[in-house]
């Protein structure tokens, strides 16, 4: 009997790899990947483009240690399939600006925000999101958008108070 | 005019033609939602609201089909982890929107985020809430185009094949499905529609 698969099914039984070139702009640079499209983006961005800073954290998208932009919104990349955003354009924390100059970087060196540091690459693309959208945000703007970011330390009122910094530096630059 | 041999076929073909319009216009859904049902039809039209139900308040449609401010979780209905909230448009809020989790298919490991394209909540403005409602105030909810989208009821059926609705009976691990097939829900829904749409008290 002749069974017709599909080629899901066929990589599955031989254990094959599916690898496919998967176009994106990183922090501003086009490029091409050669990789399982099912790969999560946060290892294609740590393994493939040795970007760093972007943390793993539960690989369940239940912390937000992954946090990157995708055209903007950010998004927990340990959840994302690299092959969902092909062409998209993908911010890490690497490319929230190179000289420090961005005013979520220069609010959190301001207020000294992080303790242990780890969850703060996801923390800082959740801020920088958020103020894109809303130039003054409230605490109560601030909780809703921050809420899926956690930080074990308990940086959480130094998180705020940065925030209020950086949108008070964002709009004295303009 | 018609010579006495064509009369036959004439009168024939006429018949047919009414008959024709007349079953159309007892099956059209508009006669049915303009409430144009027998004692019959009333009948089963309430049964198969029931079974429509049985569907609409399982956990998988209750859990964004809710008043609150923000999406429910699990077969206990309590609220999303991590402060979730609806948002103006139903996708959530800047920098926690539901596609920084929710992907196009759901996550393969239990408790990992369950996903289907376009996953949000009804809008602010519109919530088609139906938590806490009565079997009575759940129907004419659904029936009222103020408050399930500005739908007719012919435009609930397409609803229904959204991949949204769809992943209620693919939601993933660790996930229950509503109690009815999917195919059996459309049918029953399409059957409610039919017959009248009728609404319990």
């Amino acid at each position: 009997m002749v069974r017709i698969l599909t080629e899901k099914k066929f990589c599955a039984v031989l254990g094959v790899i599916r690898v496919a070139t998967i176009r994106l702009i990183v922090n501003n640079k086009p490029g091409e990947l050669n990789v399982d499209p099912a790969m999560p983006l946060l290892w294609a961005l740590r393994e493939q483009l040795g970007l760093t800073g972007t943390k793993f954290g539960c690989g369940m998208a239940l912390c937000g240690a992954c946090t990157v932009h995708v055209d903007g919104n950010a998004v927990r990349s340990c959840v994302t399939p690299v092959g969902a955003v092909a062409g998209k354009r993908i911010t890490t924390i690497e490319g929230l600006s190179t000289d420090r100059s961005h005013p979520v970087q220069q609010a959190w060196l301001q207020v000294q925000v992080p303790q242990c540091g780890y969850c703060q690459p996801g923390q800082m693309m959740s801020a920088a999101a958020l103020l894109a959208v809303n130039a003054n945000p409230s605490d109560s703007d601030i909780d809703d958008a921050m809420a899926g970011n956690l930080c074990r330390c308990g940086t959480y009122a130094r998180i705020r108070k940065a925030i209020h910094v950086a949108a008070e530096l964002a709009r004295s630059a303009k | 005019m018609s010579s006495p041999r064509q009369r036959p076929l004439l009168l024939f073909t006429s018949a047919v033609v009414l008959t024709l319009l007349a079953g159309i216009a007892q099956l059209s859904p508009r006669a049915s939602a303009r409430g144009q049902t027998s004692a019959g039809n009333n009948e089963k039209s309430l049964l198969a609201f029931r079974a429509v139900a049985s569907v609409l308040t399982s956990p998988r449609c209750l859990n964004c089909h809710t008043s609150s401010d923000g999406p429910l979780q699990g077969d206990d209905n309590h609220p999303h982890a991590m402060n979730v909230k609806r948002g103006v448009d139903g996708k959530g809020s800047p920098s926690l929107h539901c596609f920084a989790c929710h992907q196009a298919e759901n996550g393969k490991t239990l408790h990992s985020p369950p996903g289907a394209a376009d996953w949000q909540l009804p809008p602010q403005k519109t919530p088609m809430a139906w938590k806490g409602l009565s079997m009575g105030e759940l129907c004419r909810t659904l029936k009222d185009p103020a408050k399930n989208g500005n739908r007719s009821l012919p435009d609930l059926i397409p609803h229904m094949d959204t991949s949204l609705v769809r992943w209620a009976w693919n939601p993933g691990p660790g996930r229950t499905t509503p109690p009815l097939s999917r195919d059996e829900f459309v049918s029953r829904l399409k059957e409610w529609i039919e017959t009248g749409a009728a609404c319990p008290e």
